[in-house]
């Protein structure tokens, strides 16, 4: 009977509405366990999350409503709630009931939000959470005179141990039980407070005390001198670990690929079908795999820290930095992020809830000199730049790759407080931050959070990335011409890829990029690197049809090149200035495009990313190629 | 009556009450929202290292507000 029900009808939709940390995702997880769906609501870059639960034959959607303080929006991706609850977003149906979280420890506060709720006239069922917490922190109050109180169903869970859940599955489906106010709480504020106390007052016997936790814990974390030094420690940990942990992963990953890729070419015969299974498909299911282990180390920290209660403490620390450049701390933990990488980088700015601050978060998250940068710039710095000691132990070539960061990083300081000066729109918000009690983080939540996201970035970046390998493979292997029969075979990789699209490409752009100091083969570079900059010293070696891999041979070839024309170096010293220069503007990265296009939901951001910082580069390299020349004769 | 000041001045440990919000529109909405009723006590704990934000003991939690949000704020010293 009750298999025959569960595919029958339509489900009952119901909206899970609540306040930023009253629980609200670990009673989601709870509910729907690992089955929700993640995706965008049209128009803003707000997430949208549903999952399913069948309770009694009758089929359930969950619709996790982002957390809010208030149903009244002051912006265009706070109006996602009012406005779904309204009927008013195209293909999403309004929810027939609602189901609100709301911490037992701060009723005084979310109690305004239950009256905006309640003011709905919608069903409404009162889920109290942190009920244990609320027991040690001394207080205790009346659950059936709350529900008295209030006109609605009131259910006491403690989330993250599954106590009272089966009590509110029960309930969920029978919305036609659910009581009815039969007065809605007043708009105007002085009656509103009355309200809230006499709700108080009929159902909280007792009120927790101060959480003694936090408050000692709190002492020490906000501390002027201790704070500012856990801050910094915490930080440079973070950074250590995206940085530096990750790489024996993403090592394994490569050496994985490479294995991947011999086994293929070893078992097909050599031709196209094995060229593009393991230089299009396995290569470009590598890099997007590659970003796994950076991407699940970084979130495993961040929602660590975040549940544990943290992250909005380091936020406070870090704001008034922040607020110089017109972002907010938050903003903070994404830039940093974004050194390892920018894609991590830009999925952590969703904590951010002014949409006007993520956007200029996103916007200048590029600029931070991501690891795919160090390659090319230990290549570079490493054929030119003299391995010699100034100024006692500090060496040239460390300095050099010191200030790359510093251009890097401060670029995105001034282009942030140009972008807060000149964008419109997008709605800014006030300030505000919640500290939420420190509490132990529940690990399966974290779990469930970090699998979430490494799913969407797979699915909704991963494709993306994909096609874009396969693309650019077709380019740099189309079409095939055949290298003249007097060629040394050495010579092959190289004659194939001059004759290739981007080989085309590459001599097509040279006059764009002579002024640069660039020649076609640093033009064809350029186009591979769109992949990935690292791209670039790859596509180099086989140019100049060096072994793979051999930094030391790539190094020579490099500095011994001379221009056929002229007999002069291609790599002057302005021509190297310049390249660095270009590739620490340039966003030469399909998969920060793609989590640019996921996250803002449009194409329109990451093409003015693309271009501002083409513009940028181009303008900053063409400064540089002539001052340099003009400083080296 | 005694005077009102600014919830940016209220020296830290001591408790005010919220006696009206200075500003109008979305922000003045929101700060009723997070709480500021007027009527409603509020005691600044601590503020940031850098001196900015400050965090707030308001109706159960604790909040941070920028000082420019907090001047809107006129409040009512009580001990």
């Amino acid at each position: 009977m009750a298999e025959a029900a569960l595919g029958a009808g339509e489900p009952l939709r119901l909206g899970l509405l609540g306040s930023p940390n009253s629980g609200k995702t670990t009673l989601f997880n709870a509910l729907t366990g690992l089955r929700a769906r993640v995706g965008n609501y049209p128009g803003v870059t707000v997430e949208r999350r549903e999952g399913h639960t069948v309770v009694d034959g009758q089929d359930l959607l969950l619709i996790d409503l982002p957390g809010t303080y208030s149903l009244t929006p002051i912006s265009a991706d706070e109006a996602v709630v009012s406005r779904l609850l309204a009927g008013e977003i195209a293909d999403v149906p309004t929810p027939e009931g609602l189901v609100m979280t709301v911490d037992a420890c701060s009723l005084e506060r979310s109690l305004l939000l239950v009256a905006q709720a309640l003011r709905l006239r919608r069903p409404l069922c009162v889920v109290l959470t942190m009920m244990d917490e609320l027991q040690a922190r001394g207080g205790s109050l009346d659950v059936a005179r709350l529900a008295d109180a209030l006109g609605v169903p009131v259910v006491g869970v403690v989330g993250h141990r599954g106590l009272g859940l089966e009590g509110l599955r029960r309930l969920l489906p029978r919305l036609d039980t659910w009581n009815r106010p039969v007065l809605l709480p007043p708009q105007e504020p002085a009656e509103l407070k009355g309200w809230i106390e006499s709700v108080l007052e009929s159902a909280v016997r007792n009120r927790p005390g101060s959480h003694a936790l936090t408050e000692a814990v709190d002492r020490v974390v906000l501390h002027p001198l201790w704070g500012s030094l856990l801050f910094a420690v915490t930080m440079v940990l973070f950074f250590q670990l995206i940085f530096s942990w990750a790489t024996p992963a993403m090592d394994a990953i490569t050496a994985g690929m490479k294995v991947l890729a011999l086994a293929v070419r070893t078992a097909l015969p050599a031709g196209l079908l094995s060229d593009f299974l393991t230089d299009g498909i396995i290569a470009g299911v590598g890099s997007v795999v590659i970003f796994l282990p950076q991407i699940v180390l970084l979130f495993t920290v961040l929602y660590l820290l975040e549940d544990v209660g943290y992250m909005a403490r380091a936020a406070f620390v870090v704001d008034r930095l922040m607020g110089r450049i017109g972002l907010e701390g938050r903003a903070f933990v994404s830039l940093l992020s974004s050194y390892a990488c920018a894609v991590p980088g830009i999925m952590a700015t969703r904590s951010i809830p002014s949409p006007r601050q993520r956007l200029i978060t996103i916007l200048v998250a590029p600029l931070m000199t991501c690891s795919a940068r160090l390659p090319v710039y230990a290549l570079l710095i490493g054929a030119f730049v003299p391995a010699q000691k100034v100024l006692g132990p500090l060496g040239l070539q460390g300095l050099a790759l010191m200030a790359l960061y510093l251009l890097g990083s401060l670029s995105a300081l001034v282009v942030a407080a140009v972008l807060n000066r000149t964008l419109t729109g997008g709605g800014s918000l006030p300030f505000y931050l919640e500290l939420p009690p420190y509490r132990r983080p529940p690990l399966k939540l974290v779990t469930t959070q970090v699998w979430g996201s490494a799913r969407a970035f797979l699915r909704r970046a991963g494709t993306i990335i994909l096609a874009a390998s396969v693309v650019l493979w077709a380019l740099l292997s189309f079409p095939k011409v055949e290298a003249p029969a007097g060629l040394p075979a050495s010579q092959n990789a190289r004659y194939a890829l001059e004759h290739s699209a981007a080989g085309r490409m590459g001599h097509a752009v040279e006059p764009a990029i002579a002024p640069l100091g660039f020649d076609w083969k640093i033009g064809v570079g350029l186009v591979a690197s769109l992949a990935a900059r690292e791209v670039i010293v790859a596509t180099l070696g086989q140019i100049y049809a060096t072994a793979q891999g051999d930094a030391v041979s790539l190094r020579t070839a490099v500095q011994s090149d001379v221009d056929p024309r002229t007999g002069k170096k291609i790599f002057t010293p302005a021509t190297v200035a310049s390249l660095l220069v270009f590739f620490v503007f340039a966003l030469q990265c399909t998969s920060t495009l793609a989590i640019m296009r996921r996250e803002t939901n449009s194409w329109r951001w990451p093409a003015f990313a693309f271009s501002y910082l083409l513009a940028l580069a181009y303008t900053a390299s063409f400064l540089t190629h002539h001052l340099v020349a003009a400083w080296w004769t | 009556m005694s005077s009102t000041l600014s919830l940016a001045e209220l020296p830290d440990g001591d408790s005010g009450v919220v006696v009206e919000l200075g500003v109008d529109g979305p922000l003045r909405q929101r700060l009723m929202d997070l709480g500021f009723l007027p009527g409603t006590a509020v005691t600044p704990v601590r503020r940031a290292p850098l001196g900015d934000p400050h965090v707030y003991l308001l109706r159960g939690t604790r909040l941070c507000l920028r000082k420019s949000e907090a001047r809107n704020i006129r409040v009512r010293r009580c001990g």
